[in-house]
């Protein structure tokens, strides 16, 4: 095995220069030679994240931490530019750079008409190159560096066509909500530099389990709960959750590629890399578990009521973050890990299936106009249909090893978690089901104009659906769960990183009851969400259909609760407290000084009166000073 | 003598300047800042094993010497005076203003000031300078400003000159205080005020602080500067909000601290309470503003109210950010007034509600554009966020509570300086005077602003090790 690690600067550097090119010729650059950069970038960090992966699952002890150059060094405080090579940090590179690669090469189909596209592929790599960064650094201010960094391209991809107000608006919203989030981050970041005198994970963890008698566990209390508190603004919980939705006003591939796959799971990966610390503050992981589930819970019966294909997409996206949150908090980081992993592929494969639909309505992306594409898209729609089991954990699909992994997890640690987490599942096979029939069979409901353009996409768009079809059945073999098989890989990678908490071995006779259980309720779900569903009516919706439709009026209470509150009390502040207090204050001085200054320039010839008046201020503050000076 | 030079070069050019009419003032005040540039970078760059310092008799019967030495923080601060006054005038390069002899030789008179205050070891030079510094400011606003221009400028000079007299008065008293004979020296006033006892510390604090706080400014001594900044024409307005408002919190740190220990720590709480307060105020206000430079100014107010919080919290790591934050900011707002001097030059305005689509209209512009803002609201990677990552750590180590409240600056940060940029840069194009991109002069301006921006957010050591040594003396 060659010695990949060494090397891996190289990983976020080719997307780096990949950006660097497009972005400062964007003006001369041929579409197509852009996005050949663009996906060439990604592949060749892909090639290299495998070396990495490979170096280190054959590793027989840890790899020291790459340190590039001091970053920011002051008095005793030191924190290194460095990067993390092990176990964790490698599957997300794999993650990133694999998937990243199919959705630049969807991409090149998908923005191929756009004259931006060369922009477009520009902030693609910057995006990776952000990414590679959280996931790489071996402190968390490198980690705080790629987070705000995929902040700032989530933002720009969001608004990528900033003609539309109302598109430049969701972009802003999700980096201000972020930013919210991220000061929690900020804060505890601070703390544990005050605390350990260190940023470094190697060091924190060290310090963590020695130090426990000096430092108290409040501070790790508080520090658990600021890091957790940036994971919800980046992972779309509750309450940071509401920008996720609207992000979708950004291109397809980018809902993917960010607002499914890799962005959005930060605050998984910062939990389960900081899972030294959650082990020991099981008051803070409870708080964790509980904001999982309600966020799983809350989203999906939003998603039951969404028309927009996509919408229904972010929702189901903020439900199964949720479901991820349930896990870390349960105590078992590596499922956490698992379903980041087994999402990646099967949301990805969703979201890029949605745009092939979007592409071949002409933009369209209400499912009310849809119906019966199938005919005119089988691969889309095969594959969507294997990403709709996948997510519903049909068994045998990667969503079933990972969604059951969870919820016997949930089960072990409280089993009224287990049946809250059903109840999400169900609402998840039936949102899904609904959206699948409401596309793609049927018939088509949409204008006669739409009908006659439907078309299967090109093969740059169907070959990642199937690459990505593909992982998303086999992705789950990973994770076997203990039940099937003596050997799950997946937690014997993670290991010497990762190690679960508080961990309950239930009964196989259990397990297998749960996993029954769990298969059953999706099945039933299918069944109804495909019976209701094939005959479809959309009358206006009442009572609690129009709340669901409404989102619960969320967005209306923070904009009553939060937003018009601060706008009033800025105005005020302007209007009363500046202008007329403080400055009408100064200007009644200065008036008056004026009024002073200008009969005393009478006396004078007039030209020099600044001058005269400086005089005898002059005078008056040698009186002053004497005065004291004598006393 | 090196030191002398970055006085003498303006100060001279300055005067000469007045000499001559037409375009010959633009291209000798081009080549002045320049030539001073240099000078500042020698001496920042040189990597002096001790300050260099230079003393000469001056008028030996009030006490005073002709001192300068140049430390890590007075070199950085000059160096940063070198490239913002270059900046102004590439950029300046192809606009016009009426009588350009004396507006270049204002500018260049401002810069020697300037250089003076930031190299001065003696109180009284570092008076003299911190006037001749503000003096041009004066004349530049009442003739080059806009409509209200006499209006603001009174203002501006009230507030200043209250503070300076109330300077020089602290000053002279402390000089009197000095062992032996009166003296101006900086060894000797720090020791005549540490000497005294705390309840003369405690009003002669204040005595001294209004000028600084003014300057800086503080809430609530700040009203000055939105309607400065919004009235000065923009070249005087960067040497107000980069540089003059540096001198305040500079001074601060040489003048005050060092001086007034007791004083300081007596009202330290105080202080940080209303900086921290005008953070969060200056924040709230700059959302509702429509015309751009009053945005930027309400923004800087905010920023500076950091620096100024964690002057007074005695942290070695915050010291530290506040020297590389003085510079980055001074960089960072240098570009943010450069840009709305080309916004106003293409669409014939401020006024955020009547802009739009500069994405579209002059995309050069518009990446500068966010590359800037981004640097303002500290994003990681650029120079920002260094300073301002180092001055949380400062503020949060003895005021926890205090520091969440001012990072709530972070939060409003991002919505005013992003709503910004969708009026400006996104929507459909408003209507243009001129649809020109970026000139060749611009371009070399902006690309000066965004390469430190870039340089120092990614690698800021250069920086650090500057004032390293600095830093840790302050609070010692």
């Amino acid at each position: 095995m060659g010695n990949f690690s060494q090397f891996v600067y190289l990983v976020p550097l080719f997307p780096l220069i990949g950006f660097l090119i497009n972005g400062l010729f964007w003006k001369r650059m041929p579409k197509t030679l852009g996005g050949i950069i663009g996906c060439v970038a990604i592949l060749a960090s892909f090639c290299i994240s495998l070396g990495i992966f490979f170096e280190v699952k054959n590793a027989t002890s840890p790899i020291a931490p790459v340190v590039l150059f001091d970053f920011i060094q002051s008095g005793k405080m030191n924190i290194p530019f460095a990067f993390q090579v092990d176990a964790l940090s490698s599957l997300f590179l794999l993650i990133i750079t694999g998937v990243g690669f199919l959705i630049h090469v969807y991409s090149t189909s998908y923005m191929g008409h756009d004259e931006g596209m060369v922009k477009y592929f520009s902030y693609l790599n910057l995006f990776v190159f952000s990414m590679l960064l959280l996931v790489l650094g071996a402190n968390y201010l490198v980690m705080f560096i790629g987070w705000e960094g995929v902040g700032l391209c989530s933002y720009l991809l969001i608004g990528f066509w900033f003609k539309k107000r109302e598109y430049t608006n969701a972009a802003k919203k999700a980096f201000v909500m972020n930013r919210i989030g991220d000061l929690g981050f900020l804060v505890g970041m601070l703390l544990i530099l005050l605390n350990y005198g260190t940023l470094s994970y190697g060091e924190f963890f060290g310090q963590l389990h020695n130090t426990q008698a000096i430092i108290p566990g409040s501070v790790n209390n508080w520090i658990a709960l600021c890091l957790f508190i940036g994971a919800t603004g980046k992972s779309a919980q509750i309450p940071l959750y509401t920008w996720l939705p609207d992000a979708m006003a950004g291109p397809t591939p980018v809902s993917a590629l960010i607002h499914a796959a890799t962005m959005v799971t930060a605050g998984i990966y910062m939990i389960a890399r900081s899972n030294a610390l959650y082990d020991l503050t099981p008051v803070i992981l409870h708080v964790v578990a509980i904001v999982g589930l309600a966020t799983a819970i809350f989203a999906a019966t939003i998603a039951i009521r969404q028309y927009d294909i996509k919408k229904v997409l972010a929702y189901s996206t903020v439900s199964q973050l949720g479901f991820m949150f349930l896990a870390l908090g349960v105590g078992s980081y590596t499922t956490a890990v698992f379903h980041v992993m087994t999402h990646a592929f099967f949301k990805a494969l969703l979201f890029l299936g949605s745009g092939s639909v979007i592409h071949a309505m002409g933009g369209e992306q209400d499912i009310r106009k849809m119906g019966g594409l199938g005919k005119h898209m089988r691969v889309t729609q095969i594959t969507f249909l294997i990403g709709c089991l996948a997510i519903s954990g049909i068994p045998g699909l990667s969503g079933f090893f990972s969604k059951d992994a969870i919820l016997s997890a949930a089960y072990g640690y409280d089993p009224v978690l287990y049946y809250l987490g059903i109840l999400a599942a169900m609402m998840t096979a039936y949102y899904m089901f609904r959206l699948y029939i409401l596309t793609f069979s049927g018939s088509f409901r949409g204008t006669e104009d739409q009908h006659h353009h439907l078309h299967e996409s090109p093969a740059a768009m169907t070959l990642p659906l199937i690459v990505l079809a593909i992982l998303s059945i086999i992705g789950g073999y990973v994770g076997l769960p203990e039940v099937m098989s003596e050997h799950n890989a997946l937690d014997a990678f993670l290991k010497p990183v990762v190690t679960n908490f508080g961990e309950h071995h239930l009964a196989a006779g259990t397990e297998w009851i749960l996993m029954g259980i769990s298969v059953a309720v999706s099945v039933i779900m299918i069944i109804v969400a495909v019976v209701v569903n094939s005959k479809p009516k959309f009358a206006e919706s009442t009572g609690l259909a129009k709340v669901l439709e409404n989102k619960w009026y969320i967005d209306e209470l923070y904009e009553a609760i939060v937003i018009k509150p601060l706008n009033s009390l800025s105005i005020v502040l302007d209007k009363y407290a500046e202008r007329n207090g403080i400055d009408g204050i100064v200007n009644g001085v200065g008036k008056t000084v004026k009024w002073g200054g200008d009969k005393l320039r009478l006396l004078q010839s007039g030209q020099v009166g600044f001058y005269i008046f400086i005089m005898v201020l002059g005078i008056v503050a040698l009186f002053a000073l004497s005065f004291f000076w004598i006393h | 003598m090196i030191l002398v030079l970055l006085i003498l070069i303006p100060l001279l050019t300055g005067i000469l300047s007045f000499t001559i009419k037409g375009d010959g003032a633009k291209a000798l005040a081009l080549i002045s800042s320049i030539l001073t540039m240099a000078v500042s970078a020698y001496v920042s760059g040189a990597n002096f094993t001790a300050p260099i310092t230079f003393n000469q008799p001056w008028i030996p019967l009030l006490g005073t010497q002709f001192s300068l030495a140049a430390d890590g923080m007075s070199s950085m601060l000059c160096l940063l005076t070198g490239i913002v006054v270059m900046v102004v005038m590439i950029v300046n390069v192809n606009k016009d203003v009426e009588k350009p002899g004396s507006f270049y030789g204002f500018l260049l008179l401002s810069q020697a000031g300037l250089m003076g205050v930031f190299l001065a070891y003696d109180a009284l030079v570092f008076y003299v300078f911190w006037e001749l510094a503000l003096i041009p400011v004066y004349f530049l606003c009442s003739r080059w400003g806009g409509e209200k221009r006499i209006a603001v400028t009174f203002k501006f000079f009230v507030y200043t000159f209250v503070g300076s007299l109330m300077l020089l008065a602290g000053l002279i008293y402390l000089s009197m205080q000095t062992p032996g004979l009166t003296s101006y020296a900086w060894n000797d006033i720090t020791r005549a005020g540490a000497a005294l006892p705390l309840e003369k510390q405690q009003w002669l604090f204040w005595l001294i602080f209004i000028a600084f706080a003014i300057k800086m400014p503080i809430f609530p001594f700040h009203t000055w500067q939105p309607d400065t900044y919004e009235q000065s024409p923009t070249p005087v307005t960067i040497i107000l909000s980069a540089l003059m408002v540096k001198m305040g919190l500079f001074a601060v740190l040489r003048w005050l601290l060092p001086v007034l220990p007791a004083g300081v720590a007596y009202w330290s709480d105080t202080v940080i309470i209303m900086a921290v307060i005008g953070i969060v105020y200056a924040s709230l206000i700059a959302v509702v503003q429509t015309d751009l430079k009053r945005l930027i100014a309400y923004s800087s107010i905010a920023h500076m109210g950091l620096m100024a919080a964690v002057a007074f919290t005695h942290s070695a790591v915050g010291m530290h950010g506040i020297m590389v934050q003085m510079f980055n900011h001074g960089i960072n707002i240098t570009g943010m007034w450069v840009m709305v001097s080309m916004i106003e030059n293409r669409w014939g305005t401020r006024d955020m509600t009547k802009l739009g689509g500069m994405a579209g209209a002059t995309p050069k512009m518009a990446i500068a554009l966010v590359v800037i803002s981004l640097a303002n609201i500290a994003l990681p990677l650029t120079n920002g966020f260094i300073g301002e990552f180092m001055l949380f750590n400062g503020l949060f180590a003895g005021h926890m509570a205090i520091m969440v409240v001012a990072g709530l600056g972070v939060i409003l940060g991002a919505v005013y300086t992003l709503n910004m940029i969708q009026k400006v840069a996104y929507g459909e194009v408003a209507p243009m005077v001129s649809s020109k991109d970026m000139s060749a002069n611009e371009f070399v301006g902006v690309a000066i602003i965004i390469i430190l921006i870039i340089f120092l957010g990614v690698y800021p050591k250069p920086l650090l090790d500057l004032t390293s040594g600095i830093a840790g003396l302050i609070v010692k």
